[in-house]
């Protein structure tokens, strides 16, 4: 269950994120999931609804992943083609010399978050 | 105010940024840690109590990380060796936090080498950086040469590969070649040795190269 230490993972790394950016609160997280990458979405999904509860910060925020398709070139041929239709050996000429271009991934795109409003702003209301 | 940030950042950024610190403040205090992987039932537990016997001028200790049970830390330490039982509590890897806790527990006292035998299994403790300061991978011969296929990832994040069990290579269809030129052409760096932790074949240059990661 390598989903339940990303997830983790990844809340840290917001967690320690939030005062850099002086965030109150996280309405959404949007991960980047190479096709490949070998993270189960229902399963993150899940590790994420419980994680979430934990972390006040993270408590409404919604998971959205954003699915990058595999890739995969022939050192042979120099042609790239679909890594989950076709696996390691290239489809055109036969050649295992491959490797994946795209599909690998698995990062933390962008989030939409509260802000806290700036000082001088806050100050001005008086 | 509602505001989008856009981060780009590795899902795992908070551990690699540990596993570094971990790193540096171990080398300071003159530690090699090694991190050993392989599947469960590969020999990881034997190579250790083989390598342990055969260096005894080194000070050497062991964390030792499953999902359950002490059973590998008792075999440990009934060869004099300072062993430690960490429990994943089902999750499958260690991480750099995790590593970090074993590596205080193991207390101040200084020693030479530190392994940490990871969970069992060839895919996710390949994902995660502990810390350690060598990767080192375990692939025995019932396993079969097809595994630099099936579990890239473990291969090309180790430095050094341990084929295990040889003493029992005329008993399995093991392609001693094919496995050396897969891992090979997955990793043209990792250093490979070919063990049997029962006979003592092939453990002189294992542990020759692993006294010289030391320096």
């Amino acid at each position: 269950m390598h989903e339940l230490g990303i997830v983790l993972h990844v809340m840290k790394t917001l967690e320690d994120l939030a005062p850099e950016h002086g965030i109150t609160s996280i309405g959404s997280v949007t991960l980047e999931i190479g096709e490949v990458s070998g993270i189960m979405y229902e399963q993150f999904t899940d590790c994420w609804n419980y994680f979430r509860k934990r972390h006040p910060l993270l408590e409404s925020s919604e998971l959205k992943i954003s699915v990058l398709p595999a890739v995969t070139f022939c050192e042979d041929c120099k042609k790239t083609y679909e890594t989950v239709r076709y696996g390691r050996i290239c489809p055109y000429c036969g050649s295992p010399e491959t490797y994946l271009v795209t599909g690998n991934e698995c990062s933390i795109k962008e989030i939409e978050a509260e802000q806290q409003q700036e000082e001088t702003e806050t100050t001005c209301t008086s | 105010m509602a505001v989008t940030i856009e981060l780009h950042k590795t899902v795992t950024a908070s551990n690699d940024a540990d596993a570094q610190a971990l790193r540096e403040e171990l080398a300071h205090r003159g530690i090699l840690l090694v991190n050993l992987m392989s599947s469960p039932g590969s020999g990881k537990t034997t190579l250790l109590s083989r390598t342990i016997t055969d260096l005894p001028e080194t000070s050497i200790a062991v964390l030792e990380a499953d999902i359950d049970s002490d059973v590998d830390a008792q075999r440990i330490e009934a060869l004099g060796a300072k062993a430690l039982q960490l429990h994943t509590d089902g999750m499958c890897h260690v991480d750099a936090g995790m590593t970090a806790q074993g590596m205080a527990a193991l207390g101040k006292a200084g020693c030479d080498i530190v392994f940490l035998e990871n969970v069992g299994n060839l895919i996710c403790p390949a994902e995660f950086d502990t810390g350690a300061h060598k990767n080192v991978m375990l692939l025995s011969v019932p396993e079969g040469d097809d595994k630099p296929l099936k579990y890239p990832l473990m291969f090309q994040k180790s430095d050094a590969l341990v084929i295990t069990k040889m003493d029992a290579l005329s008993y399995f269809n093991f392609d001693l070649e094919a496995a050396k030129r897969r891992a090979m052409h997955l990793n043209p760096d990792i250093r490979i040795f070919c063990v049997s932790a029962r006979t003592g074949e092939g453990m002189d240059a294992w542990e020759e190269w692993l006294l010289s990661c030391m320096n």
